[in-house]
């Protein structure tokens, strides 16, 4: 065509017009890439303040979703490893609210249950607990004394951490052992012979101490005793008051359905069963729920991220007056302006996000390894922030880029 | 393309909506051919800048045709007129607007941006166009790292790189030192005899002087015009190669 034939491979890439009509304006989408990201090139301070408010948001997004996402899994690995299969008996109220009693009987009844595998009780006593015997009485430090079976420790899925448990010789004698926080605030973390605690107006000596018990924090900061012990010493009557079982895998619920009519055959409806690594997974779960709050926050901090693109890109368009109308001079249409802007408003949200992706992810490896969780990023969290970045540059620069595209270029090229 | 005039005007009119309104061109019609070289002289407010804008398709006349190429520009829609501006019209403003990141290469490169050219093809056609405004050995230089007079034959550059059929110069030596803007008008010279269509607006009649066609603008009307210089001679210009 006319003077451009000389140079037919710049002519070449044009369509011509299906009606015999000019080539229309075409732009590469690399060079439209290039040229969206000027804004971004030329004012680095600019850019990066204006991203900042959209990283501090998608940052604050990852960061809760990944720690929460990590602190669950934490969790979950802690009941799977704890197992699933413990159910615990307790005495419930009688009808007419008065705290019911478990039949002395029943940890022998619930043994006899075909897929239950191990049992073990514990019985409250009214005994205190002291270091020695010079604590004012009103110490008890909140510590209680139970009766407990030899076999508590193996099917709560504790251990010895020092000493021993209690064993046949030791459940008749006045000999304790500590849960892991009675330990801690009776001020003993090793057992040497004859160390004793004043228990119930009795010495007694210290046999060993348990680790945390997950699936039964009860036991924690209880002070245990043979089940003969407490009834010789401390005046037990001998009912237990918790009854913890394993049941087969396959058969928790067919267990847990049995239980209560096994342990009190009489009054059923006294007795409450539970499953401690439920009420865990329910834990994890309501986790995420107060994430809520969080997630909130950095919505908000996303929607002034956002504020701030637009008042950028408003900016930017006035200030690109004359490159916007030299643009069109060159041949761009009003499309072409409006996505280039579109396209910066875009990229700017889209580093913001990347940015936020990044330092969310920092922040939970930082907090999960410091608290030995294992760091998990839900795919949610970053599709998801960088989605709403994708979602927040697009929103915020489509009035900048509408305005871009309506000015007349006789006016942009109008210098001021 | 028939070597019809590249540009025509007939009867262009246009009016500024304002109580009473504004009429910046009255009735203009001239036409330009092929490989001419055409000052349009004015005073400040005689419409040039509106005729600059008509004839870049920058702006529609509200009456009158204006034919690019032979194409009626009140037949096209606002992306046929990109396409034609893009392929068929090259600006040369006074104010350069030249993008300050880019280096001279890059800028003229850009003319060809909007053609959809791919960026090896933008770049040998900037090489060669900046080679003919002598500037070859400043490709790598950025704007302001350039003189004035650089930063003006760049932007010459950029607007010859796409081989328009012409070229609109608005005040081209308006920024410029007297000295400067003469080998400035000296290369729009040389360019139009290697066969580049030129129209120069400007408000000094001593540059008006140098072209082979003056035409006179005052109050929006055409009040003199010293006519097309013998046409055989700028068709054979025309058929020489633009960029040796």
């Amino acid at each position: 065509m006319s003077a451009s034939d000389d140079h037919p491979a710049a002519v070449a890439a044009l369509t011509a017009h299906p009606n015999g009509g000019p080539a229309v304006g075409h732009l590469r989408s690399a060079d439209m890439l290039r040229i969206a990201s000027i804004g971004l090139r030329t004012r680095r301070v600019r850019a990066a303040l204006s991203a900042l408010g959209i990283a501090i948001g998608v940052a604050a997004i990852v960061a809760v979703l990944g720690l929460s996402a990590s602190s669950s899994a934490n969790l979950l690995t802690e009941i799977s490893r704890l197992g699933t299969n413990l159910l615990e008996v307790t005495n419930g109220q009688t009808l007419f609210g008065q705290t019911a009693e478990l039949p002395e009987a029943a940890p022998a009844m619930i043994r006899r249950i075909g897929p239950v595998e191990s049992v073990a009780s514990t019985g409250s006593t009214s005994a205190s607990v002291y270091r020695s015997r010079l604590i004012p009485a009103i110490n008890t430090n909140g510590l209680s004394v139970d009766a407990a079976s030899t076999g508590l420790p193996g099917v709560v899925g504790s251990h010895v951490i020092a000493g021993s448990y209690l064993n046949a010789a030791t459940e008749t004698e006045p000999v304790a052992v500590l849960g892991w926080q009675a330990a801690q605030l009776l001020g003993i973390d090793r057992i040497y012979p004859g160390e004793r605690i004043w228990l119930g107006g009795t010495w007694f000596y210290v046999a060993g101490i348990l680790s945390a018990a997950t699936l039964a924090p009860e036991i924690d900061s209880s002070v245990l005793v043979g089940f003969t012990a407490a009834e010789r010493y401390l005046g037990f009557d001998g009912h237990p008051t918790t009854i913890y079982l394993r049941a087969q895998n396959n058969a928790v619920n067919a267990v847990h359905n049995v239980l209560a009519a096994t342990a009190d055959p009489e009054t059923p409806s006294n007795v409450d069963v539970s499953n401690p690594s439920a009420a865990l997974q329910a834990r994890a779960d309501a986790q995420s729920a107060l994430n809520g709050l969080f997630l909130g926050l950095g919505a908000v901090s996303l929607l002034v991220g956002a504020v701030g693109v637009a008042n950028i890109m408003v900016i930017s368009v006035l200030e690109r007056r004359s490159e916007i109308g030299l643009r069109r001079a060159l041949g761009a249409t009003r499309g072409h302006i409006r996505a280039q802007f579109l396209s910066e408003a875009v990229l700017l949200s889209l580093v913001g996000g990347a940015v936020g992706i990044g330092l969310g992810v920092i922040a939970t490896a930082i907090y999960a390894s410091a608290k030995h969780e294992p760091v998990v990023i839900p795919a949610s969290a970053w599709a998801g922030g960088l989605g709403a970045a994708i979602a927040i540059g697009a929103i915020a620069g489509l009035l900048p880029a509408l305005r871009a595209a309506r000015l007349s270029p006789t006016d942009a090229l109008r210098t001021v | 393309m028939t070597a019809g005039p590249v540009l025509e005007l007939d009867a262009v009119t246009k009016r500024y909506p304002a109580q009473p309104p504004v009429i910046a061109l009255d009735e203009v019609s001239f036409e330009v051919a092929r490989g001419e070289l055409v000052a349009i002289v004015g005073p400040s407010g005689s419409g040039k800048s509106t005729l600059l804008h008509v004839m870049g398709t920058l702006d529609r006349p509200s009456e009158g045709t204006v034919r690019i190429s032979g194409f009626d520009v009140s037949q096209l829609n606002d992306r046929e007129l990109a396409g034609l501006r893009a392929t068929e019209i090259g600006f040369i403003f006074q104010q350069f607007f030249l993008a300050e990141h880019a280096s001279a290469l890059e800028n003229v490169g850009d003319g060809l941006l909007y053609t959809g050219a791919p960026a090896a093809v933008r770049h040998a056609a900037a090489a060669e166009a900046l080679d003919s405004v002598g500037l070859a050995q400043r490709a790598r230089f950025r704007p302001p790292q350039l003189s004035g007079g650089e930063r003006q034959r760049v932007a010459i550059a950029r607007a010859l790189v796409g081989h328009p059929a012409i070229i609109l110069a608005d005040e081209p030596t308006g920024n410029l030192d007297s000295a400067t803007g003469k080998t400035i008008l000296d290369l729009l010279d040389e360019l139009n005899r290697a066969g580049a269509t030129i129209l120069v607006i400007t408000h000094d009649h001593e540059i008006a002087d140098r072209m082979p066609r003056q035409v006179e603008l005052r109050d929006g009307r055409i009040v003199a015009d010293s006519g097309v210089a013998p046409s055989g001679q700028m068709m054979r210009a025309a058929r020489e190669p633009l960029v040796r």
